[in-house]
């Protein structure tokens, strides 16, 4: 326990700081959403400078950004000057599409790349190897946003699968099974997009991790008492290459948020992504601070999982 | 993946090759990228034959001049009575090479009254290919000048915290985990905001170099700054500093040759890394705009469905992409695997 409350006060600190960095970036921000009220005639200066005045944006930013902290704290993340309303009835909606997409693709890029990359490892010279470490080399240089163009060309043309959004607009009236199958054929598209993407640099992790362990002298021992293979494997070899892999996990969150972004927008599902472009697009620097922030506090968290789950698997961390 | 040393030649031998088209684009490429055929949007690529309508073979190729027929507006026919020879070293619309001399020369071009579309045009009748090989140089550029940053930055922070550690260690190393604790396109996305929207498309390419290098010092600056602290105490370096070498020879000439093995391999990652960075900036419509192509913006026309589903030659810019990924891949694993060897 001595461990995790330091590391936990890290992370607070941590998120502390991006808020201010992001704030501090968003209030440099040239022009803003009541410049460009100004600019429309039908809008006299009396209201623009009275709506600024509503929203506390003439007040020097420490002010305002103590303003904002407070607002966060209420779960409301500022207002949404396009939308009208607070960011947060906007955030929580899409925020939970993000990590329902995420968590998906995470669990299943490592179902598959744990298995995969144990075979490399473990039989290094089949044929099988030679193609697959193919395949994973021609992955990795896919970018996403291609993938998730391919795939949504392949949905355009099959029309097998939905080629975006989460629901299809059918009658409120249809069963709880039948949505739930519904969003499951919507899912299968970005999913696949974002496992093709990730799951080949997870196997390079997986393989390197369990070959170190493989060739250790300890398992040549273990070996030479007559423990059957797959004993060996689960039993001996993967709780030790299982320690890089956790940080691995930690790390890879960050870049599975940003891809994601991009397949969010590709193939319009309702995520963090859309809403964020959206924001920028129109100005609304409160959206797109909170959804900056949000995408840290995802990274932040993710990484204290990690650290917590290799303190709790490794006693080597706990007892030092 | 191990390589052999053949392969390994051939991998940097084809990277070269790709980087020379690209930053030639005008000799490669048949127009100019902005200059339309307002007759032939959406033309398909063009077909080279050798077997006219007569049967008779010619050993020079040639294409057809394309009709538009009546059917529909993106379809069009060959006119097989003219028979229009492909040739090499053609003058054509004049370009720049490196923004300094004028020039006319093509690699290939056709016999009027034909057009020669490679890979096809877009909506405005603009070869694809021409804007392809443009594009590529604008997208490779900003990629290498990013990356360039980013390694500038984050080698001079590297070797000044790892030297001289203390307060500006702990300081530059909190500010690159502050950098490191945002997912990298959200934190594009928060300093792009930053930026004016609607900007000059040169601007935005200067704009979006810098952004991108802003963005990435942190992990450079990290992995510098272990290989400082572990170069400072070697015993040459301890040598010359006994003899009284001043902090910055130390820097220059002991320590900073250490990291070049680690600054080519990261270039190496980087460089594709930030290429894909501008593509998905430009794609989103938040980097370079039009008429200026980049693979990104040309990407971006796939956003339309009808375009997406029915002109599959859009998509070539992305098979360059990747073309131009797995070159990067496999050097940088061919540069580490040196390195190592080196090393042992």
């Amino acid at each position: 326990m001595a461990k995790v409350a330091p590391r936990v006060a890290h992370s607070c600190l941590l998120l502390l700081a991006v808020s201010v960095l992001s704030f501090a970036l968003l209030s440099a921000a040239p022009g803003n959403f009541f410049d460009e009220l100004r600019l429309n005639p039908s809008i006299s200066p009396e209201t623009v400078a009275a709506l600024k005045a509503q929203y506390g944006v003439d007040q020097p930013w420490p002010a305002r950004y103590f303003h904002w902290l407070s607002s966060i704290v209420h779960g409301e993340f500022g207002y949404s000057l396009s939308y009208h309303c607070s960011v947060g009835s906007l955030l929580w909606p899409r925020a939970r599409n993000t990590l329902l997409l995420t968590s998906l693709a995470m669990l299943f890029a490592w179902m598959l790349a744990i298995p995969w990359g144990i075979v490399e490892a473990v039989k290094p010279n089949s044929w099988l190897n030679h193609f697959t470490s193919w395949l994973t080399s021609i992955l990795l240089g896919i970018p996403e946003l291609v993938l998730g163009l391919l795939l949504l060309f392949f949905a355009a043309r099959t029309s097998w699968v939905p080629t975006g959004g989460m629901f299809s607009s059918n009658p409120a009236s249809a069963s709880a099974s039948w949505k739930l199958a519904d969003l499951a054929r919507h899912l299968i598209l970005p999913v696949a997009a974002l496992v093709l993407g990730s799951a080949p640099i997870f196997v390079r992790y997986v393989r390197s991790a369990v070959a170190e362990v493989w060739g250790a002298p300890f398992i040549e021992h273990t070996r030479g008492l007559g423990i059957p293979t797959v004993r060996l494997l689960y039993r001996h070899a993967l709780p030790v290459a299982a320690n890089s892999l956790i940080s691995v996990f930690g790390f890879s969150l960050g870049a599975l948020l940003s891809t994601s972004l991009v397949i969010e927008v590709v193939l319009s599902w309702p995520g963090l992504g859309p809403l964020a472009l959206e924001a920028l697009l129109s100005r609304d620097i409160y959206v797109v601070m909170a959804v900056v922030l949000l995408s840290s506090v995802f990274l932040v968290l993710g990484n204290l999982v990690a650290d917590l789950l290799l303190y709790w698997s490794d006693p080597r961390i706990r007892t030092v | 993946m191990t390589m052999n040393a053949n392969w390994r030649t051939f991998t940097l031998l084809a990277l070269l090759g790709m980087h020379l088209i690209l930053f030639f684009p005008g000799f490669f490429a048949p127009y100019d990228f902005a200059q339309q055929h307002r007759d032939f949007p959406f033309a398909r690529p063009t077909r080279i034959h050798f077997v006219d309508a007569t049967g008779k073979l010619h050993l020079r190729p040639f294409v057809h001049p394309l009709v538009p027929s009546d059917e529909a507006s993106d379809s069009y026919a060959e006119d097989l009575r003219q028979t229009c020879s492909l040739r090499l070293f053609v003058s054509g619309a004049p370009y720049q090479v490196l923004g300094l001399w004028t020039m006319k020369l093509h690699l290939v071009g056709v016999d009027p009254p034909a057009q020669l579309f490679l890979f096809g045009t877009d909506s405005f009748g603009r070869d694809e290919l021409s804007r392809m090989l443009y594009g590529g140089r604008i997208s490779l550029i900003a990629g290498m000048l990013a990356a360039v940053a980013a390694l500038g930055v984050g080698t001079l922070l590297g070797l000044l915290s790892g030297f001289y550690g203390g307060g500006l260690d702990a300081g530059v190393m909190r500010v690159a985990e502050l950098f490191l604790a945002l997912p990298w396109l959200y934190l594009l996305f928060a300093v792009r905001a930053i930026l004016p929207l609607n900007i000059k498309t040169t601007d935005a390419f200067l704009l979006l170099v810098a952004v991108v290098g802003l963005v990435g010092w942190a992990r450079p600056a990290r992995l510098v700054r272990g290989i400082v602290l572990s170069a400072k105490e070697k015993n040459f370096v301890l040598a010359a500093k006994a003899m009284g070498a001043t902090d910055t020879h130390l820097l220059r000439r002991h320590i900073l040759p250490e990291t070049y093995g680690v600054l080519l391999t990261t270039a190496a990652l980087l460089v594709p890394q930030f290429i894909l960075a501008e593509v998905t900036l430009s794609f989103l419509g938040l980097g370079v705009g039009e008429p200026i192509p980049s693979w990104g913006n040309l990407l971006a026309e796939l956003q339309q469905y009808s375009v997406l589903t029915s002109y599959w030659w859009m998509y070539l810019p992305a098979v360059a992409l990747v073309l131009l990924f797995l070159l990067y891949h496999s050097a940088s694993s061919a540069l580490q695997q040196k390195t190592t060897e080196v090393r042992t």
